[in-house]
């Protein structure tokens, strides 16, 4: 009887290695694929015009072909929500709940498996390669409070790890799965090179924006003034895109900064008050918060100036555009760059 | 003859568009056709991509302006 193994995908090597030692067992291997809304490299290469040309790829589909597996791609967008506000083991350095998204992770691969009759899961981890959630004395919690408990097969060091269910039944040979551990890559690159793999996208850690500090800090502003710790796959797309300048606690400008985030933020007219330049070349901002009284429309129109071609010019003509109200043309001298408080920019 | 099913992805990012059509794919039977219409470049890699390893056909593409429009069948060898 062919056992069947699920693993997790990530578009990492780690995974990709992971699936292919067991691939060489005779087991026969699908991949996951969770998308929360935050992995999501491919988003800005989407967005900014200037990042259209690189080669561009989605490195779970890239792994999935190298290996010839399936690969179902699963939208966790939602459920995920509980695991970034509140994370039962808490965050990282910035707002990366780690620990609690491994878990939660493995507890929709463990669903998933019983759903589809498959047997075990394999996950791509090393210990001690990442700060929280690979560190040895966790791994134990991770599989338990995820209720994988030991269908969790790590191909990469299942030999430092106690014996798990695949290995004890002997679908999978012990002796054959590795012993890595630590930050070094050198291990798998020389398994990549074994198994003849080029070309696989770069380690690790970078593909989700919840570790990164300057998306984090839009967040945790983006909750502060919003007075609830929540948001909308809209909010989170948002937080990647423009300058966020923020002049007071009623509200928010979100200005594009080239023409692929122009096009982008053109997509929300109908959920935002924008403004526009029309007298000169310039971006188009949205407006999120309160509705803003004339002065504080002046000053976000003379902000958004500032980022035109006009910056420089004593008056500049723009756009007020209101799905209900309307839009109408306001005129305003560009804000200089001194006069733009530095607390307001949100980095 | 069986009509073809359209679906609007426009505006979505990679992978919204390649999970809408997942989702859509996955309910129809073997030979059903599916037009997806796209505005993310992206999905010119990743959703022939998801064709090939899914054992699915991408039977046109077509670009226009800023709209990438596929004509995918489901699993036309019946796997």
């Amino acid at each position: 009887m062919t056992r069947k193994a699920v693993a997790l995908i990530s578009g990492g090597l780690d995974s990709l290695l992971a699936a292919k030692l067991i691939q060489q067992q005779g087991i026969e291997v699908e991949g996951i694929n969770f998308f929360t809304g935050f992995c999501v490299e491919g988003h800005t290469h989407a967005i900014r015009k200037h990042e259209r040309n690189r080669v561009k790829r989605n490195n779970a589909l890239w792994v999935a072909e190298q290996l010839g597996i399936k690969l179902h791609i699963i939208d966790i967008v939602d459920e995920y929500k509980d695991v970034v506000i509140n994370p039962k083991h808490g965050y990282g350095a910035n707002l990366n709940p780690c620990l609690d998204c491994k878990i939660f992770m493995l507890h929709k691969a463990q669903e998933w498996l019983k759903q589809h009759d498959f047997d075990f899961i394999i996950t791509g981890e090393v210990i001690g390669q990442r700060p929280k959630s690979q560190r040895k004395k966790l791994m134990p919690v991770v599989a338990e409070e995820s209720g994988a408990d030991d269908l969790l097969l790590r191909p990469l060091c299942a030999r430092s790890l106690p014996e798990t269910l695949p290995e004890r039944e002997g679908w999978v040979d012990r002796e054959k799965l590795k012993d890595f551990s630590g930050r070094s890559r050198k291990p798998q690159m020389a398994l990549a090179a074994e198994f003849g793999f080029e070309d696989y996208a770069q380690p690790a850690g970078g593909c989700c924006f919840l570790t990164d500090q300057s998306y984090s800090v839009k967040l945790q502003d983006l909750w502060d003034n919003r007075g609830k710790r929540d948001y909308e796959l809209d909010d989170i797309m948002l937080l990647k895109v423009g300058r966020h300048i923020r002049p007071s606690k009623a509200f928010k400008l979100i200005i594009a900064r080239e023409e692929g985030e122009n096009q982008f933020l053109s997509g929300y007219k109908r959920q935002f008050q924008t403004i526009s330049t029309v007298s000169h070349a310039g971006p188009l901002a949205l407006i999120e918060g309160e509705p803003l009284d004339p002065q504080q429309l002046e000053l976000a129109c003379a902000i958004t100036a500032r980022y035109s071609k006009g910056r420089d010019a004593d008056s500049v003509e723009m756009r007020f555009s209101d799905r209900e109200q309307g839009s109408r043309r306001i005129h305003v001298k560009p804000l200089p760059a001194a006069q733009i408080n530095p607390d307001w920019v949100i980095v | 003859m069986n009509p073809v099913i359209e679906l609007d992805a426009r505006r979505l990012l990679c992978p919204m568009p390649v999970i809408r059509l997942q989702d859509c794919v996955e309910k129809q039977a073997s030979g059903v056709k599916v037009r997806i219409t796209c505005t993310d470049p992206g999905t010119m890699s990743d959703i022939p991509a998801w064709c090939r390893i899914n054992g699915h056909r991408v039977l046109a593409t077509e670009q226009l302006d800023h709209e990438y429009i596929f004509l995918v069948q489901k699993d036309p060898d019946g796997n």
